[in-house]
């Protein structure tokens, strides 16, 4: 075998039909979710969820509780998952870490001048390497969108590839910012380009940026890990970010990752949300289904 | 990429863990009577033979009411009360003729939930059709046709628009409800009357549809809605009194009522099967049209005229499209129409259940390689998977014969001129499907296409506004925008 690798032509990237596509993702909503299955898909859906927090104003504090609310989701609530993973900034990965240490939780760490990704590549490997130094699991990276859109693909894809160099044994993440790239097509094409330089996942948004995840863009990239999985037999993960803030579109999507990639991907391994007041609603519709009755938010922590 | 099939064992829909949970919808809300009579001059009234028929849900095989049986002896009633309607209703100031109908219109929005279980249970349908597609577009055309009734002078500017007079109207099970609103609702606004016949099948929409005639007040004798099967339908098309027919329903039927009006003065539109081309092209956003390949072929059980029921691939990306295609079948759901996740409900009746495994026989024993969705069927009732033949060609008698079911025959082509040729070559030209990213190659197609309808990038869509209708054997004659207005009116 020969170890030389070809690319593809990613200007040759499948087209997406804007108005079919949109179409589609609407009709996973039209499935109903109900009791057993609701209930099996809410618990799935927390158990997917990377607990978020990437501000400015971060503190070791707020991480600490975080992660804290990350292993104890809703303590009244018998056998509840944890959540996949906690997400954070790179100088908040050491402290993370120690938190979750021995829950399975993993720690996530933003990378590469998250979320803008403007500084030169010497900086964002440095920025990756001190991350996964400090005990990062996963990397969530983001591309170059400027250079993407400049049609340098070459660029985003060399990119890609040297992150994945150094994030060594973490998983790698890559943010390909779908609000920015403005139509399906490139997307696709972003989508096929970080697959093919090594992402272990493809994740939609930073959640800085609106509009953050949607269902149809989501389904475009769902459709790009198919057909490289038909292609290569290889998995690649999903994880949209930002927007997804109530159960009933969390079990939305969960329906389309099961329609479309099927049962291999239902599990946190293969597909995360990138939303952190989603769980509360999870854990809510899950007392819901238990009790019969809503309580109120007050009664669900905020961490 | 290379052509093979890795077989990497995708796993998808069916056989996942995550199995959902059935959710039906509620019947408590619907009001049906037990027996239903002739709906003639305003006025239920029993049959004169006294005979009734059972309509039945097809997928339970449990009766649901009594359908009176209409002879000729009732039909003449009907029509005798549509010919003494016409003079005053064709005379009401079309601006008041419009708010009996736009009245309608609201009706069926506000009965929405309750017309779209009926229509599931009487022809078993997936309610996810019957809701989202059957009943909101039955009061779309209620709704524009009732815009166009005082506007016929600026639809047809320099005609003298006039109603033709008593309207004899036969539709189809496939589509009850959207069939009756699509032959009531121009045929009303253009002031003519009517005496309409449902299915014997499917009658029960069209008779609530009577209910709401009631109700909306409608003077007595516009619309008459006689039940039975084909004997009732050859009374309405052989009475003399009638100006006008509108049929919905197989081209065999559709030759009879031709040869039944020769050396008449009746007017005629048909409306019969189809045999259509769906035409996927190497550069089509692959993932959308599979999506609307399942949307053309399996839509309403494959019970519709215009189903894109021949597909055509172009070789490049033949494997890819028939996996991803088997793929999605996979993840289909067949089973009790009334439930939300139902994607494909029950075949409308036994008969039509024989004659669609019949060419699946058939289909086998020409050698064609045979594939069904893995979902299991109910043990009840009138079902069938989705199923796919490849390996066929234009002289397979699956490819040429309409089938009406859930059966789809693929074949491949190398290039444009070869997939137009293959695509007319076929008695029928109701509808055609074509995929491709680029804009000049639809325009190419569809203006050698000998279609009544041709989708492009898109499957199965309706709209009041696009007239609809076919070339050869599909019939003549349009119904649906100004088109449809004209063939309800003399234009002098």
């Amino acid at each position: 075998m020969s170890k030389i690798k070809t690319l593809p032509d990613f200007t040759k990237s499948p087209t997406i039909d804007q108005t079919s596509i949109i179409e589609k993702a609407s009709r996973f909503q039209k499935r109903s979710i109900k009791k057993e299955t609701k209930i099996f898909g809410l618990k799935l859906a927390l158990n997917m969820i990377d607990l978020t927090t990437l501000e400015g104003k971060d503190t070791p504090s707020k991480v600490k509780q975080m992660c804290y609310k990350a292993q104890h989701m809703h303590d009244s609530y018998p056998d509840l998952p944890t959540a996949a993973a906690v997400c954070v900034y790179p100088s908040m990965v050491s402290i993370a870490k120690k938190e979750v240490k021995g829950s399975g939780v993993k720690v996530a760490s933003v990378s590469t001048a998250f979320p803008a990704g403007q500084a030169p590549l010497s900086v964002k490997i440095d920025d990756t390497k001190f991350a996964v130094d400090s005990g990062a699991d996963e990397i969530d990276m983001v591309i170059s969108r400027g250079k993407f859109l400049n049609g340098d693909y070459n660029y985003v894809y060399d990119e890609i590839a040297t992150i994945k160099e150094a994030c060594g044994k973490a998983r790698l993440k890559v943010i390909l910012e779908t609000g920015e790239l403005g139509t399906f097509d490139k997307v696709r094409r972003a989508s096929d380009i970080a697959i093919h330089a090594g992402a272990d996942f493809i994740k939609t948004s930073t959640g800085k940026i609106s509009p953050a995840a949607t269902m149809p863009v989501t389904l475009v990239m769902l459709e790009a890990i198919k057909d490289h999985f038909y292609k290569t037999g290889k998995m690649v993960g999903m994880k949209p970010a930002g927007g997804i803030s109530n159960a009933k579109l969390a079990l939305h999507y969960l329906v389309m990752v099961n329609e479309v990639l099927g049962a291999d991907w239902m599990n946190n391994t293969w597909f995360r949300f990138g939303a952190s007041s989603l769980a509360n609603d999870l854990l809510m519709q899950l007392e819901k289904q238990r009790t019969g009755i809503y309580q109120s938010s007050d009664y669900f922590s905020i961490d | 990429m290379g052509k093979k099939d890795l077989n990497t064992g995708l796993k998808l829909g069916v056989d996942s863990k995550w199995q959902y949970s059935p959710a039906p919808e509620s019947t408590s809300h619907i009001n049906l009577k037990k027996k239903y009579d002739l709906f003639i001059d305003g006025k239920w009234v029993a049959p004169s033979s006294g005979k009734y028929f059972d309509t039945i849900n097809p997928a339970t095989e449990e009766k649901i009411a009594d359908i009176a049986e209409a002879n000729e002896k009732d039909v003449d009633k009907a029509v005798k009360a549509a010919r003494k309607a016409f003079g005053p209703w064709s005379k009401l100031p079309a601006k008041e003729r419009a708010k009996f109908i736009y009245r309608i219109a609201r009706l069926i929005q506000e009965r929405a939930r309750e017309f779209s279980v009926i229509e599931s249970l009487d022809g078993g349908k997936a309610i996810r059709e019957s809701r989202d597609v059957d009943v909101p577009l039955a009061a779309a055309h209620f709704f524009y046709n009732a815009g166009w009734a005082d506007k016929l002078d600026y639809a047809f500017p320099g005609k003298k628009p006039e109603a033709i007079g008593v309207a004899g109207q036969i539709i189809p099970w496939n589509f009850p409800l959207l069939m009756a609103a699509w032959k009531l609702a121009p045929a009303l606004a253009c002031g003519n009357t009517v005496v309409l016949k449902p299915a014997e099948t499917t009658p029960l929409t069209a008779l609530k549809l009577a209910e709401l005639v009631q109700e909306a007040g409608l003077p007595d004798g516009v619309v008459n809605i006689v039940t039975g099967a084909g004997s009732t339908g050859s009374s309405i098309v052989n009475h003399n009194d009638i100006d006008k027919i509108a049929f919905t329903g197989s081209t065999g039927v559709g030759k009879i009522i031709q040869k039944s009006i020769v050396g008449t003065n009746k007017r005629a539109t048909l409306e019969l099967g189809g045999k259509a081309a769906n035409i996927i092209f190497e550069d089509a956003p692959i993932d959308q049209a599979v999506e609307g390949i399942i949307n053309g072929i399996y839509f309403n059980q494959g019970h519709v005229c215009c189903a894109g029921s021949r597909l055509f691939i172009e070789e490049p990306v033949y494997d890819q499209v028939i996996r991803k295609l088997k793929d999605r079948i996979n993840t289909l759901i067949v089973g009790d129409p009334l439930d939300k996740n139902t994607d494909i409900g029950a075949i409308n009746s036994k008969a039509q259940l024989k004659t669609i495994k019949d060419y699946i026989k058939i289909g086998k024993k020409e050698g064609a390689e045979f594939f069904e969705g893995s979902c299991s069927l109910p043990s009840k009732g009138f079902f069938c998977k989705p199923t796919l033949f490849t390996g066929v060609a234009q002289s397979n008698k699956i490819v040429q014969e309409e089938i009406f079911g859930p059966v789809l025959a693929v074949q491949t082509f190398r290039s444009v001129d070869e997939v137009i040729k293959k695509a007319n070559n076929t008695p029928y030209g109701l509808s055609a499907g074509v995929w491709t990213d680029k804009g000049s190659k639809i325009f190419n197609l569809t203006s050698q296409m000998r279609a009544g309808v041709v989708w492009a990038n898109t499957y199965n869509k309706f709209d009041p506004a696009s007239p609809f209708g076919g070339y050869k054997e599909s019939g003549f004659g349009r119904e649906g925008g100004l088109h449809g207005l004209s063939a309800y009116l003399n234009l002098n």
